[in-house]
């Protein structure tokens, strides 16, 4: 392998990615601001009054799909983390970082509107439940996971410290997912699975899929928007890069 | 429809305070990390320029 090739297979990855994700991001954003909309019109204008607890259980339109999302954006990091460091996958670590902060939005609004759905229906704001301090753990986790990949200069040396408390974390995800069955908790179970009929009402159910729909792909823009930004600052001495910064201004 | 009235809908039953308070949060801090996420990409973007 020559100068040129190996040139080009180093830097090839991040440079698409840089251009493909720069493509997605605006679709990812149009797919995030219908779905919201619907979502937030079929869960406020459609779907009924719940017969128990009034028009506070509104709060579940963003609750749960914040919920999912904080579990599944935890796992999606923790993989690329430890692909970036098996296979020494550059790109792979910087999705990796780039997941995190969006971790941290979606673990604490669980919490937030928990505490602000638990005092009108439970009568308080934090129990010390097996679901709320496990979810709580996983905040501890994003930010234990940020703070290490920040702390560490070297970029790889970084990637590789923090794959493995990513790793070692994931423990917690279904710990988080299952709590509601193991231990006897306040809060209440799964909302909806896949051996049993959902146990809401349909609409309430549609709103809730809308808006989590609406996360996601409001996840990958950010996501995408954040890895772009680490990219060009990891890659800065990369030719693609002062290409780019010299050439055609084009977001 | 649930509503009859805008004053209604703001109300939300009495639990008004618990509900937008998280669909208020949910607003501000997804909108700040969108306008974070976007500054730093034009930041890193003219650093690179000013660096090239």
């Amino acid at each position: 392998m020559n100068a040129a090739t190996l040139t080009w297979a180093t830097y090839a990855a991040p440079s698409r990615f840089y251009t493909l994700a720069g493509r997605l991001i605006p679709w990812c954003w149009a797919v995030t601001a219908e779905f919201c909309l619907a979502g937030l019109w079929v869960g406020f204008a459609i779907a009924p009054t719940d017969f128990q607890q009034g028009e506070a259980y509104r709060i579940i339109f963003i609750h749960v799909p914040a919920a999912w999302l904080s579990m599944l954006i935890y796992l999606v990091m923790a993989f690329w983390a430890a692909w970036g460091w098996m296979l020494n996958a550059r790109m792979a670590s910087m999705y990796a970082r780039a997941l995190a902060p969006t971790g941290v939005l979606f673990t604490f609004l669980a919490l937030w509107t928990g505490a602000l759905w638990g005092k009108p229906t439970w009568g308080a704001w934090w129990v010390w439940d097996a679901r709320l301090t496990s979810e709580f753990i996983l905040l501890l986790l994003y930010l234990g996971y940020i703070a290490l990949t920040e702390a560490i200069d070297d970029p790889r040396r970084a990637a590789n410290a923090g794959a493995l408390l990513a790793l070692v974390g994931a423990v917690n995800v279904p710990v988080i997912y299952f709590s509601v069955r193991w231990w006897n908790t306040l809060h209440q179970g799964a909302t909806i699975s896949l051996t049993t009929a959902p146990k809401m009402a349909s609409t309430m159910l549609t709103a809730m899929l809308l808006m989590t729909i609406g996360f996601w792909a409001y996840s990958f823009a950010v996501v995408f928007a954040r890895a772009r930004a680490i990219v060009l600052e990891q890659e800065s001495e990369a030719e693609w890069v002062r290409t780019l910064a010299t050439g055609a201004e084009k977001s | 429809m649930n509503w009859t009235s805008w004053d209604e809908f703001f109300r939300m039953g009495g639990y008004g305070l618990y509900v937008w308070g998280s669909y208020a949060v949910a607003i501000a801090v997804m909108t700040g990390e969108a306008l974070l996420a976007v500054r730093r990409h034009r930041r890193a973007r003219a650093d690179a320029r000013s660096a090239s």
